[in-house]
């Protein structure tokens, strides 16, 4: 029998003026277990935790009902002046009679009733709690950063900064991502390669970093601390340690015709290939489905010139297991499609583009070197057309197209104007907008620029269709503030392509039981106060995976990231919830129900060797849950058939008890 | 000006919402008889919106839409001006009571340009 | 012979959870907006963590009416949780409704925490629609009876 102790609390006159808080501490004086009962202004007062902890000490209490506000206010306050004492802070149940009593009954005896019976209710549980300690788990001292891109790699050199070795996964042959492939970087115009190579070049150097390019995540098991992370090493066909990127292979290669990624297709590698100069690792890789000798086992042509014999066509994926303390996602984004926008015409003629492509034509290190030529004919394009919003803000039943704004375009268009302008004052440049969206550092004043400046001409309407006809793009689209169409011939159409989350993010959140939302993009905790990290506790987001966001954003978001994996990894042991699921292994007949119910993957499940009545033994499946990983939400104790899971704090037999005494 | 009446008939009638506009003028960028009409698809959905139906109903630009439903293939925000139009030009006809297309006159409105399409549903709209 | 003319006061449970509707309720008597006294309030972590045995338990103990209030679909603060329990009840009030408990009694609500109002609504509405419906006896448990 538990020895309780009642505390009703006056709230000065919030809760006094409407309940009768000395009625109420006589009544439940009278409830079985009760053996002290009393009543004060302010509980929550140092006084107040005083009468507590001396009532403890006093009467030898096992168990504390304060009937007080509602314990989201001070079941804390309560629970430390318990423990403060030597009670165990589980032992401590709130009876809220303000919020849900004195606050809205006026009347006093109705609110007195009500307050009692809240009151019963609360002894009634309390009887029926059990001391509970929080578990606590170790914490692996090391980081996981999934992708290579801009996100990926500061959040890795920030956690390394702070000690903590990290390693990072890019599926690609080299980290980089997708700036690595821009041209310049809005507001500034500072050449991306320029700030960004630095920082992969610094990521490779660093003694704590470790990259796993041309590798993906397998499997993850394990959870907040702890994490089993299985990593595949993909077969380059070229040893790692002995290739020195001399390039001499990709040179000799007689496979040529290899569209290239990095050039969005516009021109040709050879099978082997180093995606471009500043690669990190700078190592070639074999594009099997290309290779002559992979494909007819005849050539061989690379390990013949290969000076460090690096060349192994034999090469087998192979598979690292680590333990990691915290898994950071940072898997970007890609453009999406436009080859459905038929009206665009981008499937009918090579001069309509991407903007990443553009960017690529713009580039020093692109296919035509950085001077514009028109895919078609490689001559200068005079009427170049810009397109916004493809893809982007459409209405939920458009199919082709994303709910969201992609946020980045405006700028990056603004930016394209510019420089055409710029270096060619011959073109003429349209850009059609629906909005200019430049809420950031310099962006409007560097988007007037480009008007007022640049004189690049912004039409305030859409483009309606474009059709290729005699080596011209013949484009009809509307200026909504003259209220005209416009048909403009034009030499070249660049579309501001939706972005969207690369196809490999919703595999990756399924192992990582992360949540996403409708578009696939990463859910944060909380949008507003845990904006970079995932509900599942352990599992970090840094850039786009989150949602749209340009390199300024990525790399604050990225930073952010990194501080709150270092606080993370800076613990020695996590301290759990108490109040978690545990299956009664005498009971659980193994049936996997709550395991199916279990949002955070917590249950597994172990055979058991049982002594059965006959003094035999039989080995039987049991649920067994994680208590670091179980975040208390009782999905599982309903599903189970048999009764076998219950949950600390919140008990089967307390609801039913605390049902028992509200239905007195 | 505001005919609140109207307006709804109209949106019955359409099933559209005007609200999802977003007045990024793609709707009249597509039209292929813009330069034929006075008011444009775009100021449709606009007018509709604001009640000031009337001049739309008096407006040839009613007729001139070729209900070729580009304006309601390429719209990003799915309003679908042409079905607006369709409701407004029914809201008339329907005023009217008149008939305007008799099967005999068919055959001398004939062209090898014209879709079959065309001809089927004019017939269907301005006839009783 | 002479009927008392007792005034009806109905039991109802109210099971909330944690994160959204307990502080939806909290939120209710912060702003001091009324609802009958009737209303008893239980907290469980989650809208699923409501075992169809709690409600039938209440209602063998005399409850008039049982409500569960969660988050928004899409708000749970364990991301599935109160699919779960809308999934669950909508089989149970059925099957309580095959047992002669009225559809009335019983309600799945969505409350967030900043809808005090909507909290003080629902119950106002539904303790109505208890009143209208009288006394539980359906289910009640005779062994329990006290008188």
């Amino acid at each position: 029998m538990q020895r309780i102790g009642v505390f009703v609390c006056w709230c000065g006159s919030n809760i006094a003026g409407t309940v009768d808080v000395k009625q109420v501490a006589e009544m439940l004086k009278h409830e079985p277990g009760v053996v002290f009962s009393t009543d004060y202004q302010y509980m929550c007062s140092e006084s107040g935790q005083n009468l507590i902890k001396d009532a403890i000490k006093e009467y030898d209490l096992t168990g504390v009902v304060v009937c007080s506000c509602s314990p989201r206010m001070h079941e804390n306050t309560f629970r430390k002046a318990a423990a403060s004492v030597g009670l165990n802070p589980y032992m401590v149940e709130i009876a809220n009679i303000r919020e849900q009593c004195s606050w809205i009954h006026k009347d006093m005896p109705v609110g007195t009733a009500k307050a009692v019976i809240l009151g019963r209710a609360a002894v009634a549980k309390v009887h029926l709690n059990a001391p509970l300690t929080a578990g606590e788990s170790p914490v692996a001292k090391r980081a996981l950063v999934i992708g290579g891109g801009i996100a990926g790699i500061q959040t890795a050199l920030d956690i390394a900064e702070a000690g903590f070795p990290v390693d990072i996964v890019e599926k690609s042959p080299t980290i980089g991502g997708k700036m690595a492939q821009l041209d310049k970087t809005f507001p500034t115009l500072d050449c991306a390669a320029c700030i960004l190579t630095p920082k992969m070049v610094e990521a490779a150097q660093q003694e704590k970093i470790n990259i796993y390019a041309y590798s993906e995540v397998d499997s993850v098991k394990g959870f907040v601390g702890n994490f089993d992370v299985t990593i595949r090493r993909k077969a380059r066909f070229v040893k790692e340690d002995l290739c020195t990127g001399c390039g001499l292979c990709t040179e000799k290669c007689p496979m040529k015709k290899v569209p290239n990624e990095f050039n969005c297709g516009m021109d040709n590698r050879s099978a082997i290939y180093i995606p471009f100069a500043q690669a990190v690792p700078k190592v070639a890789t074999i594009d099997a489905s290309y290779c002559i000798k992979k494909k007819t086992g005849k050539c061989g042509l690379c390990s013949t010139v290969c000076g460090v014999g690096a060349i192994d066509y034999d090469q087998k994926d192979e598979f690292i297991e680590q333990k990691y303390g915290a898994i950071v996602v940072a898997t970007g984004f890609e453009p999406i499609s436009v080859e459905k926008f038929d009206e665009f015409a981008y499937s009918q003629s090579p001069d309509v583009v991407t903007s990443l492509e553009y960017e690529r034509l713009m580039n020093a290190a692109g296919p035509t070197s950085g001077t514009l030529l028109r895919p078609s004919d490689k001559q200068h394009p005079h009427t170049i057309v810009f397109v916004q919003c493809v893809g982007s803000r459409c209405d939920a039943k458009n199919e082709k197209g994303k709910q969201y704004c992609s946020k980045v375009c405006c700028m990056y268009t603004a930016k394209h104007a510019m420089l055409t302008r710029e270096k060619y004052p011959d073109t003429d440049v349209y850009v059609f907008y629906i909005d200019v969206r430049t809420p950031g550092k310099n962006f409007d004043e560097f988007y007037r620029r480009a008007v007022e400046d640049y004189g690049v001409h912004y039409i305030k309407g859409m483009v309606g269709k474009v059709v290729p006809e005699n080596g011209k793009l013949k484009v009809q689209a509307s200026d909504l503030l003259a209220n005209e169409q416009l048909h403009i011939d034009a030499d070249m159409v660049v579309l501001a392509a939706a972005i969207e989350p690369d196809k490999s993010a919703r595999p990756l959140a399924t192992m990582l039981t992360a949540s996403m939302d409708t578009n696939d993009f990463f859910t944060e905790a909380h949008p507003k106060l845990r904006p970079v990290e995932s509900p599942t506790a352990g599992v970090f987001l840094s850039g786009m995976c989150q949602g749209p966001k340009d390199i300024p954003d990525t790399v604050s978001q990225a930073s952010a990231c990194a501080a709150k994996v270092i606080g993370l990894l800076s613990k020695d042991k996590l301290t759990g919830n108490p109040c978690v699921a545990h299956s009664d292994e005498l009971l659980c007949n193994g049936c996997s129900s709550c395991e199916k119910v279990c949002p955070y993957g917590a249950i597994t499940y172990a055979d058991k060797e049982f002594r059965m009545p006959d003094r035999t033994t039989a080995v039987r499946r049991v649920a067994q849950v994680n208590p670091a990983v179980c975040q208390g939400c009782g999905a599982c104790t309903v599903a189970c058939p048999s009764g076998a899971m219950d949950l600390y704090g919140f008990s089967n037999q307390q609801i039913m008890a605390e049902v028992d005494a509200i239905c007195k | 000006m505001e005919n609140t009446n109207l307006k709804e008939r109209i949106l019955e009638i359409s099933g559209v919402n005007p609200r999802k506009c977003m007045k990024c003028g793609k709707c009249s960028a597509t039209c292929p008889n813009y330069d034929e009409m006075e008011y444009h698809p775009h100021q449709f959905v606009d007018m509709v919106e604001k009640g000031n139906i009337e001049p739309l109903m008096a407006s040839e630009s009613l007729w001139t839409c070729l209900s070729c439903f580009a304006c309601v293939e390429r719209c990003p925000r799915s309003v679908e001006p042409a079905k607006l139009i369709e409701a407004v030009r029914l809201a008339v006809i329907r005023a009217q009571g008149g008939n305007h297309l008799k099967p005999q006159d068919i055959p001398d409105k004939l062209d090898d340009e014209l879709p079959q399409q065309a001809i089927v549903s004019a017939f269907r709209k301005y006839s009783k | 012979m002479q009927v008392e003319n007792k005034e009806f006061k109905p039991l109802i449970v109210a099971f909330c959870c944690n994160w959204c509707s307990y502080a939806g309720a909290d939120l209710a008597g912060t702003n001091r907006l009324n609802y009958p006294a009737d209303v008893k309030i239980i907290r469980v972590p989650c809208s699923c963590r409501v075992n169809p045995l709690f409600i039938l338990r209440a209602f063998q103990r005399g409850a008039d009416g049982v409500i569960i209030c969660g988050c928004h679909p899409g708000d749970c603060h364990y991301t599935t949780g109160n699919y779960y329990a809308r999934r669950r009840m909508t089989l149970l009030f059925s099957m309580l409704d095959y047992l002669g408990i009225e559809k009335g009694r019983t309600r799945v609500e969505w409350v967030s925490a900043a809808e005090g109002q909507k909290f003080a609504e629902t119950m106002n509405s539904f303790v109505e629609t208890i009143r209208s419906l009288g006394e539980n006896k359906r289910l009640e448990d005779l062994r329990c009876k006290t008188e």
